[in-house]
């Protein structure tokens, strides 16, 4: 028997908010077949009223992100000969997410965090001013440019069990995007970042497991992230006591 | 069953250092109420030393020196992810070089004695 030929047993986690159960489905093993194919194909093929979320197919926009046999995964991107068990595939929505249908969860937890860590930008200048030349090499520019390439999937948030244990902490995502803006030339309000992220939910909460770096599609570095906050917020810790003495 | 999402290094190494903790933390009130009976109780020291000749003590505090061990490198090890904004092909050389200073140290001290 060929590989095109073979059925794999798939099964997907179908419920809601409430409760819900895996549904098992059967399905043609093709080449070069993607768990999003998976999915789509038992959408177009097998059961209609299946939900699920994806919209670039390439690996850009994050919005696809599963738990792939228990692992999450971007499922655009992620070819099912790479993870396929014995035939078998588990897909369920992400972990720590609200599930609202099937494979969709509400990311608004995700995204609050996002703004809650102060991961936004805080001009120096106006469009009026002239735009200020950052080399590439310096030393926070190369910082930054660690984390910037994060397309937002929330696999790291899936991944991350002090998340699932403290539902304030702020997670990895946020965590590192912080580090980004902390780590900017062009940000005027590194304090604000401090305080964001060394309060209740904050960087002091990561045991450092390294789950999410473990699982970053993008081979980001969350875990490197939160200990450089750690380092900075311990910092200004001392130095704000040695200020006050 | 360790879930599918924890099986990689980086979670081996903080579950090691964790279950190292937990064992030492449990050994100690122990260890201390041992050390505490040479002052009220010597007769029921010795008794206590006697037993512990037994060999599959002996064999038990091998597992002790091995938690100890693991906890001392864990909170190195943590220390220096934390602490030392290195890269990390930087801290691989730095373990590598921890890791081989004490198998030659370790090899001369058995040597020795």
């Amino acid at each position: 028997m060929s590989f095109t030929q073979n059925i794999m047993d798939v099964s997907i986690w179908r419920g809601d908010a409430q409760a819900g159960a895996f549904a098992h489905f059967e399905v043609p093993a093709q080449k070069s077949q993607t768990i999003l194919d998976v999915v789509a194909w038992i959408q177009q093929h097998q059961d209609p009223t299946l939900s699920y979320r994806y919209a670039c197919r390439v690996g850009m926009c994050g919005s696809c992100a599963m738990m792939v046999n228990g692992v999450p995964r971007w499922t655009c991107r992620t070819h099912v000969e790479k993870v396929l068990e014995g035939n078998k595939l588990e897909v369920a929505p992400l972990r720590n997410l609200p599930v609202i249908k099937d494979l969709v969860t509400d990311m608004d937890s995700f995204f609050d965090k996002w703004i809650a860590a102060e991961g936004r930008h805080h001009p120096t200048a106006s469009r009026l001013d002239p735009i200020a030349a950052i080399s590439p090499e310096s030393a926070g520019r190369v910082k930054a440019n660690a984390g910037i390439e994060c397309i937002n999937c929330s696999v790291c948030y899936a991944a991350c069990d002090t998340v699932a244990s403290n539902p304030d902490y702020l997670g990895p995502a946020a965590l590192q995007r912080a580090w980004t803006v902390y780590n900017d030339a062009k940000d005027a309000d590194k304090q604000a970042v401090l305080d964001a992220v060394s309060g209740v939910g904050g960087c002091h909460n990561c045991h450092t497991q390294g789950s999410c770096t473990a699982h970053c599609p993008n081979d980001l570095d969350p875990m490197t992230a939160i200990a450089g906050l750690k380092r900075v917020s311990a910092a200004s810790f001392f130095k704000r006591r040695k200020a006050r003495a | 069953m360790i879930k599918p999402h924890r099986t990689h290094a980086l979670w081996f190494a903080y579950i090691l250092h964790r279950l190292s903790g937990l064992g030492l933390a449990v050994f100690l009130p122990v260890h201390f109420y041992v050390l505490s009976l040479a002052l009220t109780k010597p007769a029921e020291l010795d008794s206590f030393l006697h037993w512990a000749e037994m060999p599959a003590v002996k064999l038990a505090e091998f597992g002790l020196v091995f938690l100890l061990a693991v906890h001392i490198f864990g909170g190195l090890r943590l220390m220096a992810l934390e602490w030392l904004p290195w890269s990390p092909n930087q801290k691989t050389l730095a373990a590598s070089a921890v890791a081989g200073a004490f198998l030659l140290s370790t090899t001369f001290f058995l040597q020795a004695i």
